[in-house]
């Protein structure tokens, strides 16, 4: 189904793109630059950390800016960067709903209203303030889910690098799981959560300044944005269903539906139907997307709280995901447009195509590789050794994120009590330090275990969604009604999960007659996470009616009705006030979704 | 503790060094593409004005922390 003009292109496109990318001299002295950086920042931090709460929390001690940059990278893994392009380009702008609809929002109300809570608290982790606002087995429940799967999803991660270093660069699949691995353990280690952090900001701007040239160059390649419009305007572009994918890569040449391209543009145009390229609805999206999911990761995650909590005080905690939202908003016009904009440039890469002018095309030129495909083709060496740095970087501050979130809640919330509580501070901050090890050597094993059996990859990741999706329903009811006891805070956490996972169940077997108008993943997981929310709200809600609660004073700093308000510093600039910020990064957001509607 | 944006700032003034370097020494257009532009070159210049300013913002604030140090030793 691709026009002449297409095939021309693709026959000149292929190969420079299906090509082995060689790096030059330069490209690796930039690679060790930073390596020596990334080292050298944790051999400096690691002075500092004498207490269990250095290590841990950054002795609380950071500035806003630099715990907020820290805040976004640290959630930023290789996944994001690879999967947003990729799904810049099978969707379009679409995708951005995960950053507008999908992140800000959430990101908002954490550090307005959530972050008074779990900072004022002075809890050390996320399953702390479960312990202290319910009970203990609300706490074991979030802490455990959270130590099995953070080193797992750090290994896929780490999987997912050494696949496209071996695919593009030739790398040896273990050679570059165990360097990458080594460097984020000698930093995580010497340095604790301050030398992720410092190296988390580090990575931030390397990410930017590394993959931010290619949306400049995609431009250049695409004569402009008007010629890219035009181009948009004249073509159709498949539109594929999860099952016509799979379908399209078994049976090549399968005919598949097609849209017109116009469609790509857009981030809610036709989602009254299902008739748009993620096969989406708007109420699933607002809700299912903007809300369960969103406010769950987002505001319950201890992954991206704990960059708040080792902020210097309260005002710059709150600041902490406010900052973040701001470069958070426009990110996708560095990690989603090349993928958009890489469709007239690489226009063979939706399954199906095997054959491009009588060309075989390999296998390594698949939309899910959109972003190393174009830097090989458009980035010469020097910026290829900048932007390959980038991509490392962007796993390395991923699976330092983990680790160090990872070894925090298994010493505070599982080691600390129920293996050996009231062990001098000394004692947990070597735990934390052998848990660091402990933590990447899972990561690796797990990396290894998916490169045996790829599928396990893609249900880790969909079980820890799954798991984690109607938790904020607790948390809501936790920290603004004062009627929530501990039984319904665990009630509704089992409740929530059971739920979501029972409705994952059901999705996963099409022949249920239940499911059957929720055609693909994505839509399902949106209304899979609704439908877990109302009931582990509604769990809560009911046991917590016929169960005792906690005396008032033990929910002092832990409930909104019963903490005194703090009193607003009169003196504080505007930039520094959290209402200010929170509003005004909510309305540039709605601003950008209307451009984009 | 030291101040983030000393050794932000020293490393992009080297990475930016070692691109403009190359640009100027061995001059890259983008590949596959009919416009000639040496993008090491422009892109190290930009690197360079974004860790310039770090470093010497950094370099102050921990000349200042040092300083303060100083005077809190002495009384």
């Amino acid at each position: 189904m691709v026009t002449n003009t297409l095939l021309a292109a693709v026959s000149t496109a292929l190969p420079h793109s299906g090509a082995i990318i060689h790096l030059h001299g330069i490209d690796w002295a930039i690679l060790v630059v930073y390596l020596l950086f990334v080292v050298g920042i944790g051999i400096i931090t690691g002075r500092g950390s004498k207490t269990s709460e250095d290590f841990f929390l950054s002795g609380r001690s950071l500035p806003a800016w630099i715990t907020g940059l820290a805040f976004i990278s640290a959630n930023l893994g290789a996944l994001e960067v690879m999967g947003m392009s990729q799904q810049g380009y099978e969707y379009g702008m679409m995708t951005a709903n995960y950053y507008w609809i999908g992140a800000i929002p959430a990101i908002v109300f954490m550090g307005i209203a959530m972050m008074p809570f779990f900072y004022g608290s002075k809890v050390r982790s996320v399953p702390e303030f479960l312990k202290k606002r319910y009970n203990e087995g609300a706490r074991f429940i979030n802490a455990f889910t959270f130590a099995v799967f953070t080193p797992a999803i750090s290994g896929i991660s780490m999987y997912a690098l050494a696949v496209v270093m071996q695919d593009f660069l030739g790398w040896h699949f273990a050679p570059s799981v165990w360097v990458s691995a080594v460097v984020v353990l000698v930093y995580t280690f010497m340095g604790g959560l301050t030398a992720s952090i410092y190296n988390e900001v580090l990575q931030f701007f390397l990410i930017v300044l590394g993959i931010a040239p290619m949306t400049i160059i995609a431009l250049i390649a695409n004569h402009g944005w008007a010629h890219f419009k035009k181009w948009i305007a004249t073509h159709q572009l498949p539109f594929l269903t999860p099952d016509q994918v799979a379908a399209a890569a078994a049976k090549p040449g399968s005919v598949v539906h097609q849209m017109p391209a116009t469609q790509w543009m857009h981030t809610f145009q036709n989602t009254l139907t299902q008739n748009n390229p993620m096969h989406i609805t708007w109420p699933g999206v607002v809700l299912g997307l903007g809300f369960v999911l969103s406010f769950s990761y987002w505001c319950t995650n201890f992954l991206v709280v704990q960059r708040a909590l080792a902020a210097k005080d309260m005002n710059s905690a709150q600041r902490t995901p406010l900052l973040a939202a701001f470069p958070k908003m426009i990110f996708p016009f560095i990690v989603i447009l090349p993928g958009l904009l890489a469709l007239p440039l690489l226009p063979h890469l939706f399954p199906g195509n095997t054959t491009v002018n009588g060309h075989l095309i390999p296998a390594t030129e698949s939309f899910n590789n959109v972003m190393p495909l174009m830097m090989a083709r458009y980035y010469p060496a020097g910026l290829l050794g900048l932007g390959l740095t980038a991509l490392m970087a962007s796993f390395m501050s991923g699976m330092a994120g983990n680790v160090t979130a990872f070894n925090t809640v298994f010493t505070y919330d599982l080691y600390a009590v129920f293996i050996k509580p009231n062990a001098p501070d000394k004692h947990y901050l070597w735990v934390g330090r052998i848990m660091t090890v402990v933590g990447i050597i899972i990561s690796v094993g797990f990396a290894y275990v998916v490169r045996g059996q790829s599928g396990i990859m893609g249900y880790t990741q969909t079980i820890f969604g799954v798991v984690n999706a109607p938790l904020i329903a607790v948390f809501l009811l936790g920290m603004f009604a004062t009627f929530t006891t501990p039984a319904g805070g665990l009630w509704g956490l089992l409740v929530g999960t059971a739920t979501s996972v029972t409705l994952w169940i059901i999705r996963s077997y099409p022949g249920l007659p239940l499911w059957h108008h929720y055609n693909n993943n994505t839509t399902g997981a949106f209304w899979g996470a609704v439908w877990a929310f109302c009931a582990g709200a509604g769990a809560t809600i009911v046991v917590s009616l016929f169960t005792k609660k906690k005396k008032d004073e033990e929910l002092v700093g832990l409930v909104y009705q019963l903490t005194p308000k703090p009193e607003q510093d009169a003196t504080l600039p505007w930039w520094k006030k959290p209402l200010v910020l929170g509003v005004l990064a909510l309305v540039l957001t709605l601003i950008i979704n209307l451009l984009f509607w | 503790m030291m101040d983030l944006r000393l050794p932000i700032g020293i490393f992009f003034l080297l990475v930016g060094i070692i691109m403009t370097a190359y640009g100027v020494v061995s001059p890259h257009d983008i590949p596959n593409i009919t416009e000639k532009v040496n993008i090491n070159l422009y892109w190290g210049i930009v690197l360079l004005l974004f860790g310039a300013p770090m470093a010497i913002f950094g370099w102050r604030a921990e000349a200042k922390a040092k300083e303060e140090m100083n005077k809190n030793k002495k009384p």
